[in-house]
């Protein structure tokens, strides 16, 4: 990401933050480049200009209010959409062009979509290890299960399952083919806070052994400060501002992301917001 | 988290995992499996008592006995085979599974041959039980037909798949609201199709449409065989040629709604 290395210090969870272990990967290596990319739908500009791109081994947070733009900048990723202009590439390939040389090296999760409901969890994740190729399809399946703790809910249907236990599942699928690139929709929406913050561990856990490149829509805030290295915020389709979370902070003089969120949501400009911030401290 | 990163397998493999994937959902629903076999066994049952009936009062009907079982038979050939196409690919839409294919290696070329696949085996489970049962309750063997038949199955299940495919295309273009269609379209072309009986019966001027489509030629060569005992290669020819055309319509139609889906983004909220 520009101007955005990994964060060290931005967990304060018991879970070890990243990179685990002597692993480092070269910032300037970009598995994801977006540049310039715009999509109108019927004459209505749902994203315009949008330029960034994710690191190996980094963690970019793409925050915005609903109709900000993020799930369209995500489906452009994935190569679900086609953008009007510019341009996204992943793993060095053009998507609008090329997204099936590297879609088997990407995955996603979304709360918005679902497995089969009637296929079984197992069913359901053999299933996609099959389609993504993955070799020894049953012992992947079979080391995700302990790592998600998903063994309880084998063989129950996808449909029948708990909103936190699809969440789960939906995560499982999404690195069912062990991706380079993985796209996040609210990875911990529905699930209770010590199950969220178990699966923030284990995201971090899993970028650290990988190496992969993770972009993360999400509202809540303060999981994208503990996991993104960099957040992109974007309102009305544009990103209005980005950068380390701890540095966005620091600019608008608020204590958390989520005033951040708040003020600019609501218009507040931030230089607005930093001198409000100087003058209550010289107070 | 060993495992070797995946470049997404094979196309064979990836059209393995979606029928795998619809044999799951078969293997753990008895119902599906009891409504694929139970319309044609029904359909045979009730053509085979009228057979019964009409061997003693028309001619035609006795001169060749599995007359109207054979049509029944492979007129659901083709419905099961549109159905079978179309149900598979509303399966996804159902489940919210079609953005999950989208943004998976699977290719769109690979989906239709996953999909025509999963019709085959449809159809299959829906057809066998019901030509076993006519030979068991009616003495009337489809299979009398001899080595056309299969020629007269391939090409009506290959004309099931380019309706199913112009259905889906439809569905993809104007979503859910098209589902009906999916059950409807198959019917559109009956009454020309010269099922039960030959294409002279209709008007002149609507027996062009009948030799337009590879329908007709397939009932009448049937009929040719049953009644004279030749076998009509220049129809059997006639239909080839024209399922050929059909199926690069549909096949076109299917890929390019799936382009335009793609292009407006509806492939996230088609079931929606």
């Amino acid at each position: 990401m520009d101007g955005g290395g990994p964060n060290p210090e931005r967990s304060r969870s018991p879970w070890p933050r990243r990179p685990i272990g002597a692993i480092s990967f070269p910032v300037s290596d970009s598995l994801i480049e977006v540049c310039g990319a715009s999509k109108s739908f019927d004459g209505i500009q749902a994203v315009s200009d949008v330029t960034f791109s994710v690191a190996r081994g980094e963690t970019v947070g793409l925050l915005g209010a609903n109709g900000a733009g993020k799930t369209t900048t995500v489906s452009m990723l994935l190569g679900l959409l086609l953008p009007s202009s510019g341009s996204v590439t992943v793993l060095g390939e053009d998507m609008a062009r090329h997204r099936h040389r590297v879609l088997g090296r990407i995955n996603f999760s979304s709360p918005y979509v679902d497995l089969p409901r009637r296929l079984t969890v197992i069913q359901n994740l053999t299933f996609f290890a099959h389609l993504y190729g993955v070799p020894d399809p049953r012992g992947r399946v079979r080391r995700l299960a302990e790592e998600l703790d998903l063994g309880a809910f084998l063989k129950r249907r996808s449909g029948h399952l708990s909103a936190g236990q699809k969440t789960r599942v939906s995560l499982a699928k999404a690195l069912i083919n062990d991706p380079e690139v993985l796209l996040l929709d609210e990875p911990t929406a529905s699930l209770d806070p010590d199950t969220a913050d178990w699966m923030r561990g284990y995201l971090l856990s899993y970028q650290a052994r990988r190496g992969c490149a993770i972009l993360l829509a999400s509202h809540n805030m303060a999981e994208v400060e503990r996991l993104c290295d960099t957040v992109l915020i974007m309102q009305r389709g544009r990103i209005v501002d980005r950068g380390a979370p701890r540095d966005i902070v620091a600019r608008y003089g608020r204590a958390t992301l989520e005033q951040v969120f708040l003020d600019i949501a609501r218009g507040r400009p931030r230089e607005t917001k930093a001198a409000d911030a100087a003058e209550e401290a010289a107070q | 988290m060993s495992a070797a990163p995946a470049g997404g397998g094979s196309p064979a493999g990836r059209v393995r995992a979606m029928v795998l994937r619809h044999v799951f959902l078969l293997r753990s629903s008895w119902p599906r499996i009891f409504e694929m076999m139970y319309w044609p066994t029904i359909q045979m049952i009730l053509w085979g008592f009228i057979t019964t009936f009409l061997m003693t009062n028309s001619s035609y009907v006795a001169q060749a006995t599995g007359i109207l079982i054979s049509a029944v038979l492979l007129w659901d050939v083709l419905f099961r085979g549109q159905l079978g196409f179309s149900l598979s690919f509303l399966e996804e839409i159902f489940s919210r599974n079609l953005a999950n294919l989208a943004v998976s290696p699977l290719r769109p070329t690979e989906f239709l041959v996953a999909l025509t696949t999963m019709s085959l085996i449809r159809t299959l489970i829906g057809v066998l039980p019901a030509s076993g049962l006519a030979v068991a309750f009616y003495h009337a063997s489809v299979f009398d037909l001899g080595l056309p038949l299969i020629g007269f199955f391939s090409i009506l299940l290959v004309m099931g798949w380019a309706i199913g495919m112009m259905v889906c295309a439809l569905i993809l273009r104007v979503g859910l609201g098209a589902e009906n269609v999916a059950w409807l379209a198959i019917f559109l072309i009956a009454p020309v199709s010269a099922i039960y009986y030959p294409v002279s019966t209709l008007p002149p001027w609507l027996q062009p449409v009948a030799w337009s489509l590879p329908t007709a030629p397939v009932f009448e060569g049937m009929r040719s065989i049953l009644h004279d005992g030749t076998v009509r290669f220049d129809l059997l020819l006639h239909a080839v040629a024209l399922d050929v055309i059909y199926l690069a319509i549909g096949a076109t139609l299917f890929l390019y709604s799936f382009h335009v889906a793609r292009r407006r983004g509806l492939l996230l909220q088609i079931g929606e």
